[in-house]
């Protein structure tokens, strides 16, 4: 799956977008997805819930286990993607676009920027797999 | 990792995630678990299952000493026949459950997962005893075919293989054996379907001839799914050492119709039969969002009543549904440990999906 150019990453597979309004999109990658295969369930955080960096705030459950999704750095969640109460497979199908996860308010916006560019999370998720 | 099966290299060009299953390296499932789970439910896939272990018992003194062994009666077995029992400790905790097929008067079949292999070889043969010989059965492959259009499916790709296998007759628990061919009408998926045991070399032409007959290929995650759906307990799991079938949700495999039947355990599984025993299983449906997974805990107005055994999200009821062992009978709510939080569940019928032939 091709990775979009303008995204960054966590170590924790999560993929983060800066908007235009210096909020930031958060999802997991599309090869996080595929590692957990099928999800059925999708447990959003709540929206004004303040969060440090790497606290776990939201739930992805798929057929075989649950994982937590960390908040890729400290801030405020402004606002998460209803759809996928009913449609947390969008997460499988479109993980960095209908899939995403949740919006945040940062509290230092440069803090993004320590994040892992595409290629370099690509060569990390490779080697973490072998 | 783990023991090849003879479809190892189909697998692997299909791109399946790999697993170690009881020490063989299986495929969990060949993209999404949940389409695999379709296919059996809608139309039909197959699933090696080569990790089975086959034991053939033979002798004059057969029957007499599987009625001895086994917690079910194989005295009511026709030729051909199967029966889904336990094998039991003296103490009534099940050693494993298993299939077992009458091949004629002095011989038969027991299929179980190779997870107790060495176990249940033990066991039986300290119990053996003069005209009673075990033998591994070895070098075979085993696939099931499951899905209410696999018997149809799999006459057609035997057709086209020129066997001279007719499959469209064959009975519920029954069995045919054709050759070194050994197919039976069972299965652990709750839909009708087939098993087949073949010579190794002869499985993948047979895996592709149902493949041409549009026959998916599904794992061991669907395998899961579906059984927890038809409500079929998993040895280690549902069913273990420390509780009597009566205990595990399979009283019906205790048969005490014989009086003067001698059998391993009789005395207490007898009394679990017919009063129950300290443990009930009862099916749960989790009525909030989340999935009910094993090891979580299940209360009864803030006290601990016991535990999750097996539990998933159920494909076709689109809702998480689970296999409880408790202390006592209740009907209605409990709540359940998901997510580090008490949500509610539902008492609900076992199986949580109506078995196929039913429907």
């Amino acid at each position: 799956m091709d990775i979009p150019g303008d995204l960054k990453f966590a170590p924790s597979h999560e993929w983060v977008r800066v908007e235009d309004d210096g909020t930031i999109t958060v999802g997991i990658s599309g090869h996080a997805q595929q590692q957990l295969g099928d999800l059925v369930f999708v447990e959003t955080p709540e929206i004004d819930h303040e969060c440090d960096a790497e606290e776990g705030i939201a739930v992805v459950e798929s057929v075989k286990a649950a994982s937590d999704i960390y908040a890729p750095v400290a801030g405020k969640v402004t606002d998460t993607n209803g759809a996928l109460a009913d449609s947390p497979e969008l997460v499988n199908s479109d993980p960095y676009g209908e899939g995403w996860i949740f919006k945040m308010q940062p509290e230092d916006v440069d803090a993004v920027q320590n994040l892992m560019d595409p290629d370099d999370y690509q060569s990390y998720a490779e080697n973490e797999e072998s | 990792m783990g023991i090849h099966t003879a479809l190892h290299e189909v697998h692997a060009d299909s791109l399946a995630k790999l697993v170690n299953f009881s020490g063989y390296c299986m495929p969990l499932h060949y993209g999404s678990v949940i389409d695999e789970h379709r296919a059996v439910r809608d139309s039909a896939a197959m699933f090696d299952i080569s990790y089975m272990c086959i034991l053939e018992v033979v002798g004059e003194r057969a029957t007499n000493w599987l009625r001895l062994m086994l917690s079910n009666d194989v005295a009511k077995l026709d030729i051909g026949s199967a029966l889904y029992t336990c094998m039991c400790l003296e103490d009534g905790g099940v050693i494993d459950d298993l299939m077992v097929f009458k091949l004629s008067d002095f011989q038969y079949r027991l299929y179980f997962d190779s997870a107790r292999r060495r176990k249940n070889l033990k066991w039986l043969n300290g119990h053996l005893s003069g005209k009673v010989e075990i033998h591994e059965v070895r070098d075979n492959a085993v696939i099931a075919i499951q899905g209410p259009d696999a018997i149809g499916l799999t006459n057609l790709a035997m057709d086209s293989l020129d066997l001279p296998l007719q499959v469209n007759e064959l009975k519920r628990f029954s069995s045919v054996t054709c050759g070194e061919w050994f197919v039976s009408r069972t299965g652990y998926s709750g839909e009708d379907g087939l098993e087949v045991t073949l010579p190794a070399g002869q499985a993948e032409s047979l895996w592709k001839a149902l493949a041409e007959q549009n026959v998916v290929p599904a794992g061991l995650g669907a395998r899961n799914t579906l059984r927890i759906e038809a409500g079929f307990g998993l040895y280690g799991q549902d069913i273990d050492e420390d509780h009597s079938p009566a205990e595990s949700g399979i009283a019906r495999t205790i048969d005490i119709d014989d009086s003067d039947r001698v059998f391993i355990g009789r005395k207490v599984l007898e009394e679990h039969r017919r009063f129950g025993g300290r443990y009930f299983q009862v099916g749960l449906t989790l009525e909030g969002q989340g999935v009910l997974r094993r090891g979580a805990g299940v209360q009864l107005v803030g006290q601990s009543i016991g535990q999750i055994t097996s539990g998933s999200f159920s494909p076709t009821r689109s809702a998480s549904v689970g296999l409880a062992r408790v202390d006592r009978m209740f009907t209605g709510n409990c709540d359940v440990a998901v997510l580090d939080r008490l949500q509610t569940a539902r008492i609900t019928s076992v199986p949580f999906v109506p078995h196929g032939l039913s429907r």
